[in-house]
Formats: structure tokens, C-alpha cells, sequence
């Protein structure tokens, strides 16, 4: 089934925060600092005063009061420390940050005005890099360090590999730049059109943040252009957007300018890692050791998931890993697609296909020989887990059979040729979720819940489980979300928003049916005309059944996973030492599939993703100045069209019968886990050179 | 039927620019500043020498509707569009060029629209995204924005517009002739829910189909 919103989509007509053209609309334009740490001397802020249009201009000096900001940290967020405070005091934090805030009554007039402000900075030396300060590493609050047998097992290993791996800064980049237009409709509420991926979570973050109650606080996002973990808390530019309309008193639209998206948003965090990985002769796994650091503000402990995935992919039975987070002069990193996992995955399948070289094995007969029947983690019997089917038509799909393994050993004309493959592990589980399923006097239906989609197609695999179970034709069912107002549900990350809202909604849509049917007197309704005739008969001019859906025991009794095998051909120049991907398989295990043609579509954006992380994104740092270098599109590359080769994606669909009623576990992560170290492990077998800092940029390879 | 862009309820800013023009240092620093136009700002009687001043008169099409409109000339086509005519489907990625989301066609070509002034298109026919379909909620769509439902050559939206109006310049400039010419003639937009092969796929069945575009 195609999406139902995909004729707005091609026509224009869907509302992303930034659309919402609200009458008296006044723009803000932030001005950002040019250092990273120091206090601002002075802001002078005269001559963009007299600029044309110019309504107001925020700073620190005259920023509307934010109650929330004088509470001390509670712990209970889901980042430990105290959050960045917008235009709170003279403190200046990490480069590129928000210092005022121009109103104007048009764009250009308040792009102008952000111009003419002019800031004095006492400046404080900054530490931006990771790697000098890795002596300030510490635990972060939220992660512990884990141990099963013994610690460093690897060492006493006959066959062992042990080497660093690097990844550097990733930038969400979603093609929409973050933005909020806020209207205050009166001193108590607010009213905010905003890009998020969770507008529970910012609905209640803005009700933190001024001492307002749940009524109070409204937050619109039905359209959201990408996301990709950078929407999943509230930044600055909707403080702004919300500072800024209280201070004027009319609507205040806030977008960020695309330099600004780079800081101000989060970004995955660098990593340094340290994997230590040995065997007996025959490819039976000893012992894994993963250490990792990564990196972090000075006012908050952003912790990934970085070392999970070592965790629980093989069975091994001696395992210890290690997490530090360094505190930096930079914003707070925040959750990217396959927060952590991406990162740990690139480290661990690396080392995993330097192992099967050391013991001269093929990689997938590694993987198999040491394949985990339960999750070694905790001993738990998986939910379900077809990591086999992966590996085996992955395989055949691909026809690893062609590939000789010696490295430099395939060619085609000029350039080396080389397959990878790697397997990917991402958790699995849902949160509580509510759901409204109302039926309707014209005989339609109408499913609400606060969720998100952010492009995974939410709308139309929601419309289809409720179309599903009343047996209805899915054009007489209409699905709502992206409003605060509508029943909880979950933000939309962690891949857990069909796990989550879609079992929320089956059970609605079971609990709307039996209802049915008792008012029916056990007669079975299935068209369109029944329901009407039902209703008008009963008198009613609607039926709405709300009910909450969360997990049961298995939580406790089982581990829920999603895993998936990649596959990669690339060819690489021997001259220039270009890289093209040619041809990747993806094989996944994702529970039962609600729409193939959105699930493939999942699976596509992670392969483009893992390409990205695999071949060229990265995100420069002048340490100097500790600020961002490559700041925009032409210069942060992201891949295109041509750099996108075919790609096969097989999903196994079988249905996980203990997670959820529908079966389904989470596909939007998957497909990158352990992608970026398959294209690495390509590369090596082209080449015979192995790179452990990504991206794999040529020069890497002419060393 | 002549469209002008609705009342924007700018008392306010109004009252600012006259604080501007009191500053008659600023005005008479500009020396093509006539100086009766100095003088009327002076004395107060700035607010339509201020617009004629800084305001310059187009006329362009826009969906085939005849627009008249008063813009400053750095106003680019692309917040034109968006925040004056309200015409949002046309979409900011970067504002630098960089990314295709703002792609537009101007007399038939596709143009990024954030890279151009509004005042450089007088007299010319812009089309935008919301030109492509019949009118209507059931209005017949143009063939390749069928084609991309069909084939899910999207995820999140954004870049759909710009990517739509930049498939439809491709088949029109006949670089749709294979799967690695569309691609290499669809770099400019950048996807990145990565939907690029679906999109490929779409283009493809277009030119396949030979339809008009
Ligand atoms: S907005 Fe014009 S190219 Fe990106
Ligand atoms: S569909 Fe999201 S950027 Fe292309």
C-alpha cells in the first residue's frame, strides 16, 4: 500500500513547522557566539535597534524569566545535568551559541538587523578534542561497566586481535532545518508549531521549562522533514521561538540558518575505541573486550549505547567493556540514528573480520560458529531471532560464493574489487501507548495518538492495523498524531513506534470491535453502511473506545532484538584511491512487516546512512577556535544520488510472537548497525588495507 | 485575476522604519539618496517614500496566475514564495545551494530558487510545486508526482517538492536516458532519508512511459 499522506507530500501541501504562515507573524534570527568558552564583556545591540522592522532583540540582559531554568537538576531527565539555558546569563558554553535573538517584522529585516549586533567576549581557553583530554574521561551516571567470566579473556587467547577504531562527529543533517514559530495566546498559554519527533516530550519539557500545566501548553508537529534523533528534546531555537513571542507579543517563527543545525541540535558524538577479540583455532569465541570513550559538554553526560551491541551479538563467555565520556567545550551531543550502536558496531565487526583473517576463516562461518541461541547478556531466550535466515540469503542474494579471500585477489579492469559483510544487532521493545479509535456517524474511523512520523510512514502503517482488524477499507480510516492534545504515545525513536503505538492501536481497534459487536448483538459488522446503520440506530452519534497498551512480563523473561546482515561490494581505485560502493544486500530480521513498500524505505535511508558514515561524513572541528569548519551542505557530505549504488533489501517477515500482538519488532536502525564496518571490511579485502578511522576518505587509502 | 499578497499587519515595523529614516546621517551617507526623499523622512512624511525607496515593483506569473507585488530587491524568489505568497511547498534546505529542496522551474527550468533574486524574474513564469496538479483535493496529479507515490520516493517530505520539480527539468532536458544518467543529473537534490533508488525508480517509469511532462 502506498502512503496515505503521499499526495500532500507531492503536492506541497503537508505543514512542516516552518510553514505555518500565523497572522502578525514576526522573525527571529538568532546571533551566535564566536567562541567557544568565556563570558560575553558586552552586547551592543544600538544599531540593529534603528535597523528597519526590528521589533526587539533578546539577550540575556532582557530575556523574558524561564522559571524552569532556576530549578536545580532533578535526575529524572534523559540526559543527566543541568540542559543548556537560552539567553540565561553571560556564559558562553561552546562556539556557534545562541547569544540574542532578533525580531523583525520580515526575514530579511531581521537577517540584517542579526548582522549589526555586535558582541564583546572575555575569552576562557577551550578543549574541544577528544583525544588529548582522554585522562579526563570519567563513567557517565547512566551506563555501567559490564563484566561476564573473566576480564580480558582475549589476552590468554590462541588467535586475538586487538586494535583502536575511530569514529568522528556525525551530524544529523535532516533536509528540514530545525524550526518552531510559537504564539502566546494569553499570559498561560502557549501554543508552539514545532519540529519534534515526541510532542509529549515537548509539551512537557515547555511546561518544565515555565511553570505551566498540561492544558496550558499545545505543540503541533504532523510534518516533521527528518529527524533522525535530532528532535527528540527541546533546543534553543524553540526557547527562542517561545522567549520571543512572549517578549513581542505576537507570533515569533525561529529556523535555524544550516551552520547553526550543526551545533545547536545535537550530533553523534566522536568515538575512540578499543577492542580486544580472541579465539581458539576453530573460530570459537574466548573473550571480548570493548572500550570505549566518547565525548560530551561540560554541563551534561550525554551516555550512547555504544558497547551494547558487543554485549550481546555472539556467544562469548568471558566479556568486559568499558564506557568514559570526555567533557568538552562543545553542546551537548544527542541521540543519531543508531545512537551508540553504529559507532560500537563499526568497531566490534571490524575486529570480528580482522579475526576471521587472523584465523583464516570466512567471516559469515565466524559469525555462525559463534551464533548466540539466547542473549548472552542476560541469558534470556530471545523474542524471536532469525539472524541465521540472514546471514544464509544475504549470502546466497549477494553470492558471497564468488568472493576469494585474499586481499587485492579480485578485480575488474583497473580496480580492485572487494566484498564485506557484517551483522548488525539493535533492541527491540515498546513503551506504554494510548490510542483513541472513534467511530464515526459517516461510518469512517477515526485513530488518534500523540506519536510521530518523521518519514518512516507512521500514517499509513497505523491506518492499515486499524483498517486490519475492523476490516475496514483503509480509505475509511483516518490517522491523527503530532499533537500534545491526542492520547500519550512515545516519542518516535528507538525504532519502537510500531512495537509501541501499533500494538496501542490494534488494541483499540479490538476493543472498538467487540464493542461493536456487543451493541450489534454479536452480529458482525463489516461495511462501511453497517456502522452507519448501527449508530443511527442506537442513537449515537459516535462510538470512542481510548485504551493504553504496554508490555507484559516478557519484558522481564525475554530479550527483544532486531538483526540484520550487510553485505557490500565495493571498488576501489588503485590510483586515486576512490571508493564506489557497487552493490549491497541488507538481510533483516525485523518481526513481522506491516507496509514492505515503507519498510524498504526504512531500510534503504540506513544503508544511505551507513554509506555516509562509511565513506564521508565527518564533522571538523578547528580546534583553534573550537569551531566547526565544514558547516554546510558543500562541505559536510552527505551522500547524493550518484554515490547510492543498487541495493537488494530482504526482509525475513517472520512475526515475533512474544514481543507484541502484531509481531512486528522496529526497522528504522537496524539496517546501519555494523553497515559502516561491512563497507571497511570491503575495503580491506580490495585492498588489503585496513581502516580503523573512519570515514574511508582516498587519502586514507594512498598512504 | 490580479493576486496581491495578503495585508501583513505591520504597524510595528512601521513604526521602526521611521525611527530609520530620522537617522538622516545613514540616508545622506548614501549618496544616490535624493534629497527630497531625505527631507520628506525628516519631516515625518517618510512611510511611502521609505517604500518607494526601498521597495521595487514586479510583475511575474506564478502558476499561471499574474502576480503584481512590491518587494525589496533582496528578497530571494524562494522566501518570496514562502513567506509572502505563502506558497510553502517550495522548501529552505540551506539557503546556500547546496541542497535542491528549493528547486523551482522559471520559463520551463529548473532553477534553485534560494539562489536568485525575486526582482530578476520580472515579467517571467515561475512554477512552483502546488503548479504541478489539477486543483483540488482530487485533482489529477502530474505524472511524476503519481510516480513517486507509487514507488515511495520519499520518506519525510522535505525534499520531495524540490525533488519533484528537478525529476520533471531532468526527463525535460532528456537526461533520463538510463538509471546512472538520471542519478548523475539528480545529484543537486539532496535525500536524506535516502530515498534516491525509489526515486530513480520513479523518473525511470516516466521516461519509460513516455508521458508529457
Ligand atoms: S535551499 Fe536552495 S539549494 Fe538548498
Ligand atoms: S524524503 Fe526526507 S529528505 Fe528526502
Amino acid at each position: 500500500m502506498s502512503r496515505v499522506d503521499g499526495r500532500l507530500k507531492v503536492t506541497g501541501g503537508a505543514t512542516y513547522a516552518a510553514d505555518n504562515q500565523l497572522t502578525g507573524l514576526v522573525y527571529g534570527v538568532l546571533v551566535t557566539s564566536t567562541i567557544a568558552k568565556g563570558r560575553i564583556k558586552a552586547i551592543d545591540t544600538q544599531a540593529a535597534r534603528k535597523a528597519p522592522g526590528v521589533l526587539e532583540i533578546i539577550t540575556y540582559q532582557n530575556a523574558p524569566k524561564v522559571p524552569g531554568y532556576e530549578a536545580k537538576p532533578t535526575g529524572q531527565t534523559r540526559v543527566d545535568g543541568q540542559e543548556f539555558r537560552v539567553f540565561y546569563n553571560d556564559e558562553i558554553l561552546f562556539n556557534n551559541q545562541p547569544v540574542a535573538l532578533v525580531l523583525a517584522d520580515t526575514f530579511e529585516r531581521a537577517n540584517h538587523a542579526a548582522s549589526l549586533v555586535t558582541v564583546q567576549y572575555a575569552q576562557a581557553p577551550h578543549q574541544t578534542a577528544l583525544r588529548p583530554n582522554l585522562t579526563k574521561g570519567t563513567k557517565p551516571k547512566r551506563a555501567d561497566d559490564y563484566l561476564r567470566g573473566q576480564a580480558n579473556a582475549y589476552t590468554t587467547a590462541p588467535v586475538r586481535v586487538e586494535q583502536e577504531y575511530t569514529t568522528p562527529i556525525n551530524v544529523h543533517n535532516p533536509m528540514e532545518p530545525h524550526a518552531a514559530t510559537a504564539v502566546w495566546q494569553d499570559a498561560n498559554n502557549v501554543t508552539v508549531y514545532n519540529k519534534t519527533q515526541a510532542v509529549r516530550i515537548a509539551q512537557q519539557d515547555i511546561m518544565k521549562a515555565f511553570n505551566l500545566k498540561e492544558e496550558n501548553v499545545r505543540v503541533h508537529s504532523p510534518f516533521v522533514g527528518g529527524a533522525f534523533g535530532s528532535s527528540s528534546r527541546v533546543w534553543p531555537q524553540e526557547m527562542a521561538a517561545i522567549l520571543g513571542a512572549k517578549k513581542v507579543g505576537r507570533p515569533v517563527k525561529v529556523v535555524l540558518r544550516r551552520d547553526q543545525v550543526f551545533n545547536m541540535v545535537g550530533y553523534r558524538p566522536e568515538s575512540i575505541q578499543k577492542v580486544g577479540i580472541g579465539a581458539s583455532p576453530d573460530g570459537k569465541l574466548v573473550g571480548i573486550t570493548h572500550e570505549a570513550y566518547g565525548l560530551t559538554s561540560s554541563y551534561e553526560q550525554f551516555a550512547e549505547r555504544i558497547v551494547d551491541p558487543s554485549k550481546s551479538l555472539y556467544s562469548c563467555p568471558n566479556l568486559n567493556t568499558t564506557y568514559k565520556l570526555v567533557p568538552l567545550d562543545l553542546s551537548t551531543p544527542c541521540w543519531t540514528r543508531g545512537p551508540g550502536e553504529s559507532s560500537g558496531s563499526f568497531a566490534l565487526e571490524s575486529a570480528m573480520d580482522e579475526l576471521a583473517y587472523a584465523l583464516g576463516m570466512d567471516p559469515i562461518a565466524l559469525r555462525l560458529a559463534n551464533f548466540a541461541e539466547n542473549d548472552p547478556e542476560n541469558q534470556h531466550p530471545w523474542t524471536s531471532n532469525q539472524l541465521r535466515a540472514c546471514y544464509e540469503r544475504g549470502a546466497t542474494q549477494f553470492n558471497w560464493a564468488r568472493r576469494t579471500p585474499a586481499p587485492g585477489s579480485m578485480r575488474d579492469g583497473d580496480w580492485l574489487v572487494g566484498l564485506g559483510m557484517s551483522a548488525g544487532i539493535y533492541k527491540a521493545g515498546r513503551s506504554p501507548a494510548t490510542a483513541r479509535a472513534t467511530l464515526l456517524a459517516d461510518g469512517s474511523l477515526l485513530v488518534q495518538s500523540a506519536t510521530a512520523d518523521v518519514g518512516p510512514g507512521t500514517y499509513t502503517i497505523m491506518t492499515q492495523i486499524a483498517a486490519d482488524v475492523m476490516s475496514m477499507d483503509p480509505a475509511h480510516v483516518r490517522f491523527e498524531l503530532g499533537d500534545s492534545a491526542l492520547p500519550p504515545a512515545p516519542g518516535q525513536f528507538g525504532s519502537h513506534t510500531t512495537t509501541s503505538v501499533g500494538s496501542a492501536v490494534y488494541d483499540v481497534c479490538l476493543s472498538l470491535r467487540q464493542k461493536v459487536l456487543e451493541l450489534a448483538s454479536g452480529q458482525a459488522i463489516t461495511t462501511r453502511d453497517g456502522y452507519v446503520e448501527l449508530l443511527r440506530q442506537k442513537g449515537m452519534p459516535q462510538l470512542s473506545v481510548t485504551k493504553e497498551s504496554k508490555s507484559g512480563s516478557e519484558e522481564k523473561t525475554h530479550s527483544g532484538k532486531s538483526f540484520c546482515a550487510n553485505f557490500v561490494e565495493v571498488w576501489v581505485h588503485p590510483v586515486t584511491g576512490q571508493v564506489r560502493v557497487v552493490k549491497v544486500v541488507s538481510a533483516l530480521d525485523v518481526g513481522k512487516v506491516i507496509n514492505a513498500k515503507t519498510a524498504r524505505s526504512q531500510v534503504l535511508g540506513s544503508v544511505v546512512w551507513g554509506l555516509g558514515m562509511a565513506l564521508m561524513e565527518e564533522g571538523q572541528i578547528d580546534h583553534r577556535f573550537g569551531r566547526y569548519v565544514n558547516k554546510d551542505l558543500a562541505d559536510y557530505h552527505l551522500p547524493v544520488f550518484a554515490d547510492v549504488p543498487d541495493i537488494d533489501v530482504i526482509l525475513i517477515d517472520q512475526p515475533d510472537t512474544i514481543l507484541d500482538p502484531i509481531g512486528a519488532k522496529g526497522i528504522g536502525e537496524i539496517g546501519m548497525i555494523g553497515f559502516a564496518a561491512a563497507v571497511a571490511n570491503a575495503v580491506y579485502h580490495a585492498t588489503g588495507k585496513r581502516i580503523r578511522n573512519l570515514p574511508i576518505t582516498p587519502d586514507k587509502l594512498m598512504a | 485575476m490580479q493576486h496581491n499578497e495578503p495585508d501583513r499587519n505591520n504597524n510595528a515595523g512601521q513604526e521602526a522604519r521611521r525611527d530609520f529614516l530620522k537617522q538622516s546621517t545613514l540616508l545622506t551617507a548614501l549618496s544616490l539618496t535624493p534629497s527630497v526623499v531625505v527631507q520628506a523622512a525628516e519631516k515625518h512624511l517618510d512611510e511611502k517614500a521609505a517604500a518607494y525607496f526601498e521597495q521595487v515593483t514586479l510583475k511575474l506569473t506564478i502558476n499561471g496566475k499574474p502576480y503584481t507585488l512590491s518587494v525589496e530587491p533582496r528578497v530571494t524568489l524562494l522566501d518570496l514564495l514562502r513567506e509572502r505568497l505563502n506558497l510553502t511547498g517550495t522548501k529552505k534546505g540551506c539557503d546556500y545551494g547546496q541542497c535542491g529542496a528549493c528547486t523551482v522551474h522559471i520559463d520551463g527550468r529548473r532553477t534553485l530558487s534560494c539562489l536568485t533574486f525575486a526582482v530578476m524574474h520580472e515579467g517571467q513564469a515561475v512554477t512552483t510545486i502546488e503548479g504541478l496538479a489539477e486543483a483540488g483535493p482530487q485533482g489529477k496529479l502530474h505524472p511524476v508526482q503519481e510516480a513517486f507515490i507509487r514507488h515511495d520516493g520519499f520518506q519525510c517530505g522535505y525534499c520531495t517538492p524540490g525533488q519533484i520539480m528537478s525529476a520533471i527539468g531532468c526527463l525535460r532536458e532528456d537526461r533520463a536516458n538510463s538509471p546512472d544518467e538520471i542519478r548523475e543529473y539528480m545529484s543537486g537534490n539532496i535525500c536524506r532519508c535516502g530515498a534516491y533508488n525509489n526515486i530513480v525508480d520513479a523518473i525511470a517509469e516516466v521516461k519509460k512511459g513516455g508521458q508529457k511532462v
